[in-house]
């Protein structure tokens, strides 16, 4: 069979699965399998939870982005598992005590203000948009490849079928879906590794063949990466930082707060039966999520060794990376590049006429690099390989059979449609029930609220859409603007309406203001005005990450601070809340029902 | 519960979340960013151990460190005689 029927066959079959799974739990009774998590055990609904928290960005982008960062690319793999250790700690277990099912409800009643819940709203709809922004560019990679398009079409295509997945239901909320969608997940993801890793190490396990030899030489494969890529001109993969300290820290402090503060993550810690629930089930989703991101980084290295070692013989060799006949003729290309072409994603440039590739670093500053390079007589690396690409390609470069390739396909379209049709629930129910129903127009009917949510969906939709043609930056960077505005806006509030008893509605709605204001002023300095390239305005203040050399995708680190901060000040200058409301706090902090707590007082 | 048990209770969970904290800062924004430089001069197998707790080890400690947490707080919660049913 080729491979390309394989695909649509693999594709096919797996939702197929979904489908039959959706239709087989909405036969048996509706409240079993409706509320997500409730007589499901933990173990499965941290599965659920793991399928709908790995999106697009980490399956389909984070390893490629890893590949490109090296050791710099710890920050996405620690932002984004060290964010549920506060999640487990400083939210889930008092979220859940104080028994609200939406953010911005918990925000409303904390704050005893109609004001504060709007803010929070509007910060949510910002976050999630940017997030399926990130999403959309992900879909589009996908897609791209899966109907052997252009990268634009293969949006459109997404586009249209994230609607069509949300607006049918999602299958969000049942829990055995997701957790279907976890184990196609999480198989395509690791089968390739394993082979890969296999038979470059000799280790099954690319955990620990990341740190094994290569392939019996005696020499780790860690140095021979370090090895081949100094050659050409890369900066040595384990200790390349991303751009500087300072930017790491605050770029994976960003990831990390900003998991615990967007709403698709922190409402599946709602619905468990009890706090303890809500602790351990914190725990169970960094285990299965943890399963996909500690194989990343062997994919990445993998993948790099194999992209350079496929369009240059002596890699792998140890011979001489500059002679003429290790470039590979770009008539002889594999095939796996060709289908890559279509997309658009993958380009090839003949610079210096010989009809071979060259893939190095021409912005080296190593000398010895550069007089090797002119030596052979490179004019210029001649692939551009966008990022994206790598964990998709990764099985074809490899050249694994073609029903891994097949595989890796269905769980790249799994991870972005579940989640981009998951954040668009979110923001059409944030608008047309948060905001139309319960503030704006209370007499909305059942039906205008329906009818209001998927508006406000088509229109997320086609900004995402449109936005995500010309995206702001690799799937992955998009979603961590996403996860740095949330840190900065809700993060804060829902902390300090926790541990500070005295945080009142005007701090809290000031900090909200300000953290986010803070935070997409800096982004949209770099990015354009929202995300419309173009409008960049970083030159009026002396160029691109004009405060402390931090760029705009961390910046989200900075905003908490500037969100607790002004949120302080600003609750020191007006008054206390209303002393129920310290008492509320108070009964939140114990897990036993509140009713116990409140008799004592 | 009396006020005085339930400042108690209050200052454990703040302390056992300090500690945690502590550990889930050092392992991450110590060894895996501060101090990676310096730990990369010690081997662990083929991994320099600066980029293993970047890139493999905080992942692993932060799973531990959950239930360690979840553990620690039930045993807090039954202590002060707040836990559920």
């Amino acid at each position: 069979m080729s491979l390309q029927a394989t695909i649509y066959l693999v594709v096919g079959l797996t939702f197929a699965l979904y489908i039959g799974i959706a239709i087989w739990a909405r036969a048996g009774s509706t409240s079993e399998f409706y509320v997500a998590g409730s007589g499901v055990h933990p173990v499965l609904n941290g599965m659920a939870t793991g399928a709908d928290w790995m999106s697009a960005a980490s399956f389909i982008s984070m390893a490629g982005l890893i590949a490109g960062m090296g050791y710099g690319g710890a920050l996405f793999l620690m932002g984004w598992t060290g964010g549920y250790v506060l999640l487990a700690m400083l939210l889930a277990p008092y979220l859940r005590k104080f028994g609200k099912f939406t953010v911005p409800q918990f925000v409303g009643d904390r704050y005893y203000s109609k004001g504060a819940s709007s803010v929070a709203v509007v910060c949510l709809i910002i976050a999630s948009t940017t997030y399926i922004i990130g999403q959309m560019t992900g879909v589009g990679v996908a897609f791209s490849r899966f109907l052997g398009v252009s990268n634009a079409t293969g949006v459109f295509v997404g586009m249209a079928i994230v609607f069509m997945y949300a607006v049918f239901g999602g299958m969000k909320g049942i829990t055995y879906t997701q957790v279907a969608q976890y184990c196609v997940l999480i198989v395509a993801y690791t089968i390739p590794a394993i082979f890969i890793s296999m038979s470059l190490t000799g280790n099954p396990i690319p955990q620990l063949g990341l740190g094994g030899d290569f392939a019996d030489t005696g020499v780790s494969l860690l140095s021979k990466v370090d090895q081949v890529v100094t050659d050409l001109g890369f900066p040595k993969y384990t200790t390349s930082t991303r751009i500087s300290t300072l930017n790491m820290f605050v770029y994976t402090f960003s990831l990390m707060i900003g998991t615990a503060g967007l709403p698709h993550v922190i409402i599946r810690f709602f619905t468990v039966p009890k706090v303890k629930d809500a602790r351990a089930s914190a725990g169970w989703a960094l285990v299965f999520i943890a399963i996909l991101y500690t194989t990343a980084p062997g994919v990445a290295a993998m993948a790099k060794l194999n992209l350079h070692a496929t369009v240059n013989t002596e890699v792998k060799g140890g011979g001489d990376l500059f002679a003429v006949e290790s470039s590979i003729k770009y008539d002889e290309r594999p095939d796996w590049m060709k289908r890559w072409e279509v997309t658009g994603l993958l380009k090839f440039e003949d610079k210096n006429g010989d009809g071979r590739i060259q893939f190095y670093n021409d912005k080296t500053t190593d000398p010895v690099a550069k007089a090797n390079f002119d030596r052979a007589g490179w004019k210029g690396s001649e692939l551009s390989v966008n990022r994206d690409i790598i964990v998709l390609a990764n099985p074809e470069i490899a050249k694994l059979p073609n029903w891994v390739i097949a595989l890796v396909a269905a769980g790249g379209l799994a991870a972005a449609l579940s989640t981009a049709a998951g954040l668009l629930l979110a923001i059409s129910s944030a608008i047309s029930h948060d905001l139309l129903k319960d503030m704006w127009m209370p007499d909305l009917s059942e039906k205008g609220e329906l009818m209001a949510g998927k508006i406000a969906m088509a229109c997320s939709i086609v900004v995402a859409g449109y936005l995500g043609l010309n995206p702001p930056d690799f799937a992955a960077g998009t979603v961590a603007i996403a996860f740095g505005l949330a840190a900065s806006s809700i993060f804060p509030a829902l902390m300090m309406g926790i541990f500070n008893k005295k945080m009142n509605k005007e701090g809290a709605i000031c900090g909200m203001v300000a953290g986010i204001s803070f935070t997409m002023f800096y982004v949209f300095a770099h990015t354009g005005l929202f995300y419309v390239k173009g409008y960049e305005y970083y030159e009026m203040f002396g160029g691109k990450n004009f405060i402390l050399g931090i760029e705009p995708n961390a910046i989200g680190g900075i905003g908490a601070f500037v969100n607790f901060g002004v949120a302080y000040l600003v609750s020191k200058v007006t008054p206390d809340p209303p002393e129920h409301i310290q008492h509320l706090v108070e009964s939140v902090r114990i897990p036993r029902g509140s009713k116990a707590v409140d008799g004592a007082h | 519960m009396s006020e005085d048990a339930g400042k108690a209770y209050w200052y454990a969970v703040l302390r056992l979340i300090a500690g945690v904290l502590a550990v889930w800062f050092f392992v991450s924004y110590g060894c895996g960013i501060l101090f990676a430089p310096a730990l990369n001069n010690i081997m662990l197998g083929g991994y320099p151990l600066g980029f293993w707790f970047a890139q493999q080890g905080s992942m692993y400690v932060f799973v531990i460190l959950i239930f360690v947490y979840a553990k620690l707080m039930g045993n807090l919660d039954k202590k002060f005689d707040v836990h559920e049913d």
